[in-house]
């Protein structure tokens, strides 16, 4: 079939001040096709697609839309030419219902009334044919992160889109909702959708696509028929070169540092956690994973020391964890990597030496008498910098001047520059490029070789694998018994993250 | 037209921006004067002569702008912690009325050394109670502190109302009410002879590199700001917000409660309901001119007190409102907000 | 205390009740749908003073009373867009530049009213909007002059709320305020333009909080002086809070206040000198803080208040 493409993003670049993110990209869809746009993270994918939404305006470059050309920097035209986004974050409104988010700048802003009773059935009519169901009166809070995206989904198929772009869809998923998520991709693409989706997981692209473009550093690296390759092509296509990811190497345990029994740790607006039992010991790397939703955060405040256990007992270094707050944990020696670096980790307008200890003030090395040691901050800074490769600045920076990796690396350093008993390291390599992952990585090896306790709490199965002593589950807010690292495949893992837990605890 | 964030605010912009906020706001104005028929540069010139033209009308421009130092310093220290303070108003009043209260009779014979600064503090901790409880509500309730703090504002005016019309009046006083005057050992002494000039405003110009330093130096300051930019990473920096922002709350309403004891202690002697002039308000519309840098706020207060000062006299003798001075003043908040904008974000095509 | 339960079946009370409400009303409702596009006008008091100034202005240059409360309308407007201006278009901070917009149209109206007129004894008066009565309604015993015999305005400013009530929640263009209060970016997503919906919100807004203003000048008195406002416009930010931002409870909440305050000034005649007056002028402000204190916990703000907006910033 050599028809029309129905999609051309032809000869794209857009630039962000000094950053180029896309450099000359073209990208074709033919009909009833699934294509999947693979990259690391930064490599020009999310812009791309936000370009062919109209979210941005390109710099240089067009996009045709079944041969005619779009209006850029328009969402009303993409839609109206029959493109269809899912966000990775998803734009829904969580106080309104799935209905009126969906009805959302369908109708004429002049009319008199909403016609909520067609639109009512029409959802119904398109929710039945694609297998999407969901209460059209439930408010979009009270849904489940998979039912959320299936209203995504809905809303691009309401507003008849031909096209369907889909954003890192299993980003928030279960392997058997991810699966569940590409058969309907490929039935849809039967009834004559066309589909793009944004991934970097490479099993997905293999399983998911029919054809697969490799962006790398915001240009075109790679074209391929997923038929004609296979993962570990795409992995070097991807990134460049040989990357290897550092690899756990067995080493003896030391002496428990973390204990918790049967603790039961409330969370308000979030998952609590109810009866977890989990022990980390000296030198070793205590996996827990999870698809975000479940828990991960409320364990990782536990551990944090912004959260309190209501029952059961957890012992952090000897002492009871319910009477430690944040100040009092780094005290104790407990160093802790928060999971969003932008809105915990750091304060972007601080200069990089405030930022390094503000959670140190209680040290008298950075404070004395209600004054900030400033000399001796800014050569811990200096210190921390030179010691784990931070580019980008000095002391006196800006933080949020600082690139995503190296953000990481600061907030990285500022924990292990002292040595700490134990690391609490959540989702540390979100959002990050191979290089700053690898960085990462050896970093949490060799404090574990250095004898720090190091709890990784993380969503990405490969992490895990590689790096993880000894693995728990967290599902709904309850852990799985731990299995050992020479028992830890991603098939075992896979079916621990979706709650099948019978038969673990003799796996220990 | 789009917006596009600076990697790094220019140092030239940022010292550049209030001078040109001010100016524009002069200009703006300067279209309202001549809608009165006066002549526009004529205006201006009598404005700056009747702020600084004589050795009265410095020592009248220092005088005003001395609790203008102080709540605009309230106003800088709340701001920058983002606790959105704008009952300066009430606060000064509150501590006005605590001075008026405790200063009318000496019964310990203290002398003026320890009166004064004791009724200081009376007057500083009756702001801070004010400022407290709003907080406190926010803490707590979650209760916006703007609308409760504004509420409150016209409470302690009805208040201070019903104080002079009672329990404080001065009986000797005739027509508008006041309350009972304060002994005369508890007056500040003037620092500039046949003038209305007190030591205020040396207090004020030193609270000002106090807090200056506060800031920059303490570790109250370093926390108080992450607790303003970033409240999700102090919290998670182990920064005790709570007690962070009351006793932010403590400082900038005691800071309000002290411009109030300060103007009964230096200037008028007693409290009425038309004490200050907006002085609270315009506490904010010098905090954000001084872009919330506490020597800055020095600066700005004097630009807001030469404008009134100098209004006053202009409009006598050149039929022009004097609440140009107002109408300046407000815009120059608006310009200045602009002006910041733009040292933050360029333009782009 | 039988006085103070008389008081409650007089028609005064009742009519000067909605009389009080009026100005609530219009402003409740005005900085309601601000809110609820996701914008916070601060700059309501003075707006509601400028529209007070400029709708009496314009009557007693001679336009009548209607094209008056359009004038002011159209002074609202135009402070709404300043202020869209900067915390839309700019994504300035909606508390500062809120406060900005106050003072500055407080401070004009005082200066205008100045230069238009002289100071003098007593200020100026205007003929004002005359009681209107609802021919059939009227004539009920106790609540016909009470509630069917109010000022034109009176009436405009529940139909307003009976409007706003369904236009928020059953037209296309209230959905997509909605949405874009709750969350731009899904608005956008969905092919509206958040940014002009906000303006579009802030400016109709504004206009009503204005006429709240004219009301003032137009009906309730007959003259204009600086401070007339007297802190309503806050009060009215409180009370949409009260109302979780919905323009039926802003209109029930406007009535009840105006109830208590109604109330408060006739129980200074029953005390006398026994309780101070200030007492019950404070009665007001207290409650509008108990009521905040009270909502505060329950209410489901529109998630995106006081966030700018910025395209493609995520």
């Amino acid at each position: 079939m050599t028809a029309e493409p129905i999609l051309l993003l032809d000869r794209i670049t857009k630039r962000f001040g000094a950053i180029t993110a896309n450099e000359d990209v073209t990208v074709s869809l033919a009909q009833g096709e699934v294509l999947a746009l693979l990259g690391e993270n930064g490599a020009g994918k999310t812009t791309l697609m936000n370009i062919l939404f109209g979210h941005y305006v390109p710099d240089s470059g067009s996009v045709r839309v079944a041969g005619r050309a779009l209006r850029l920097g328009v969402p009303r035209d993409a839609i109206d030419a029959g493109v269809g986004m899912v966000h990775q974050h998803f734009t829904l409104a969580p106080n309104l219902t799935v209905l009126e988010n969906v009805m959302t700048g369908t109708e004429r802003l002049s009319a008199w009334r909403s016609g909520a009773a067609a639109a009512r059935s029409r959802l119904a009519k398109l929710a039945e044919r694609f297998g999407l169901v969901v209460d059209p009166d439930a408010r979009v809070s009270d849904l489940s992160v998979g039912q959320q995206q299936r209203v995504e989904i809905l809303k691009a198929l309401y507003n008849n889109a031909r096209i369907l772009i889909l954003d890192e869809p299993t980003a928030v998923l279960t392997r058997g909702e991810a699966e569940r998520l590409f058969d309907t991709l490929r039935g849809m693409a039967g009834q004559g959708l066309s589909i793009i989706f944004i991934s970097h997981k490479l099993h997905e692209v293999m399983a998911g696509a029919d054809r697969v473009i490799v962006l790398r550093g915001g240009r075109v690296s790679a074209e391929r028929r997923t038929a004609d390759t296979n993962q570990a092509e795409l992995a070097e296509l991807m990134v460049g070169r040989r990357v290897q990811r550092p690899v756990r190497a067995a080493r003896p345990v030391g002496e428990v540092l973390i204990e918790a029994r049967a603790a039961d740790v409330p969370m308000p607006g979030g998952v609590p956690l109810r009866a977890v039992d989990f022990t980390l010991r000296a030198a070793e790397v205590l996996g827990i994973i999870g698809v975000s939703g479940n828990g991960q955060t409320t364990l990782a405040h536990l551990l944090s020391g912004l959260a309190r256990p209501k029952a059961g007992q957890v012992s952090i270094l000897g002492r009871d964890a319910a009477g430690l707050d944040a100040r009092a944990m780094v005290g104790l020696g407990v160093g802790r990597i928060p999971e969003d670096r932008n809105t915990e980790g750091a304060v972007g307008d601080f200069p990089l030496w405030q930022n390094a200890v503000l959670e140190r003030l209680g040290d008298p090395r950075f404070a004395r008498r209600g004054l900030v040691r400033r000399g001796a901050a800014r050569a811990f800074c200096a210190d921390v910098a030179r010691r784990f490769d931070l580019r980008g600045g000095g002391p006196e920076t800006q933080t949020r001047r600082l690139s995503g990796g190296n953000m990481q690396k600061l907030i990285l350093g500022r924990n292990l520059a002292d040595a700490p008993r134990v690391l609490i390291a959540a989702q540390p390599t979100r959002g990050l490029d191979e290089g700053a992952i690898a960085a990462v990585h050896a970093a949490l090896l060799a404090a574990a070789e250095a004898g720090t306790g190091v709890v990784l709490i993380s969503e990405d199965l490969d992490e895990v694998i590689a790096l993880a002593d000894r693995a728990q589950a967290i599902v709904g807010g309850r852990l799985s018994p731990p299995v050992e690292a020479d028992r830890l495949d991603a098939t075992r893992l896979g079916l621990m993250m979706a709650g099948s837990w019978e038969g673990l605890a003799d796996a220990v | 037209m789009r917006f596009e964030r600076r990697e790094r605010a220019p140092a030239v912009l940022v010292v550049l921006a209030p001078v040109v906020a001010v100016v524009v706001a002069l200009i703006l104005a300067g279209g309202l004067i001549a809608l009165s028929g006066a002549p526009v540069f004529e205006a201006y010139g009598r404005i700056a002569i009747g702020a600084f033209g004589s050795k009265l009308a410095i020592t009248e421009t220092l005088t005003r702008a001395t609790p203008l130092i102080l709540t605009g310093l309230a106003a800088a220290v709340a701001f920058r912690a983002q606790v959105w303070n704008i009952g300066a108003e009430g606060q000064l009043y509150a501590g006005a009325l605590a001075v008026a209260w405790f200063g009318a009779a000496n019964p310990l014979g203290l002398p003026p050394g320890l009166l004064i600064p004791a009724l200081m503090a009376a007057g500083a901790v009756a702001g801070m109670i004010l400022l407290v409880v709003p907080v406190a509500l926010r803490l707590r309730f979650g209760v916006d502190e703007v609308v409760t703090t504004l509420l409150g504002n016209f409470i302690v005016l009805l208040f201070v109302s019903l104080a002079v019309e009672g329990f404080l009046k001065d009986p000797m006083a005739f027509g508008w009410p006041q309350s009972v005057p304060i002994v005369p050992e508890a007056s500040l002494p003037r620092i500039v002879d046949r003038s209305r000039l007190h030591l205020g405003l040396v207090i004020a110009a030193g609270l000002a590199v106090a807090v200056f330093f506060i800031n920059r130096v303490t570790v109250f300051g370093m926390q108080s700001r992450a607790a303003g930019l970033n409240p999700a990473a102090a919290r998670f920096a182990g920064v005790p917000i709570s007690g962070t922002l009351i006793r932010v709350a403590c400082l900038s309403g005691g800071l309000a409660g002290l411009a109030g004891a300060v103007e009964v202690l230096g200037v008028k002697g007693f409290v009425t309901t038309d004490l200050s002039p907006g002085f609270g308000y315009s506490g904010i519309i010098v905090a954000m001119l001084a872009a919330l840098n506490p020597l800055g706020v020095v600066a700005a207060a004097l630009f807001v007190a030469a404008m009134f000062v100098g209004a006053d006299g202009m409009s006598r003798t050149m039929g022009v409102p004097s609440f140009i001075a107002d109408v300046t003043v407000s815009l120059s908040l608006l310009t200045m907000l602009v002006a910041l904008f733009f040292t933050t974000y360029r333009v782009r095509r | 205390m039988t006085e103070m339960i008389d008081l409650l079946f007089t028609v005064g009370l009742w009519s000067s009740a909605l009389r009080i409400a009026t100005p609530l009303i219009f402003g409740t409702l005005g900085a309601l749908l601000c809110e609820r596009a996701g914008v916070l006008n601060l700059g309501i008091e003075g707006i509601m003073t400028f529209g007070a100034m400029a709708g009496w202005l314009a009557v007693w240059g001679g336009a009548d009373l209607w094209t008056g409360m359009a004038v002011a309308a159209l002074t609202g407007a135009v402070f709404g867009a300043l202020h869209a201006g900067l915390t839309v278009s700019l994504g300035l901070s909606q508390h500062v530049t809120g406060l900005g917009i106050t003072l500055l149209a407080s401070s004009l109206s005082y200066y205008i009213f100045r230069l238009a007129v002289a100071v003098q004894g007593t200020p100026p008066t205007v003929e004002p909007f005359a009681p209107l009565a609802i021919p059939g309604l009227s004539d009920l015993p106790v609540i016909g002059p009470a509630l069917f015999t109010q000022t034109a305005p009176t009436y405009l400013a529940i139909g307003f709320a009976g409007v706003l009530a369904y236009g928020l929640f059953r037209t296309p263009l209230g959905l997509a305020i909605r949405m874009t209060g709750e969350n731009p970016h899904a608005a956008e997503a969905q092919g509206l333009n958040p940014i002009r919906i906000r303006y579009g919100a802030v400016m109709a807004g504004s206009a009503l909080m204005a006429m709240g203003g004219a009301f003032l000048t137009l009906a309730a008195f007959n003259s204009f002086f600086p401070t007339m406002v007297q802190g309503r416009g806050w009060v009215c930010i409180a009370l949409v809070v009260f109302s979780t931002w919905r323009p039926g409870r802003a209109l029930f909440g406007a009535l009840l206040f105006a109830f208590f305050d109604a109330y408060q000034l006739r129980l200074q005649t029953v005390f006398g000198s026994a309780v101070p007056y200030q007492l019950f002028l404070m009665l007001p402000y207290v409650l509008s803080i108990v009521a905040l204190v009270a909502m505060s916990r329950r209410a489901r703000v529109p998630q995106a208040l006081m966030k700018p907006y910025r395209r493609g910033e995520r």
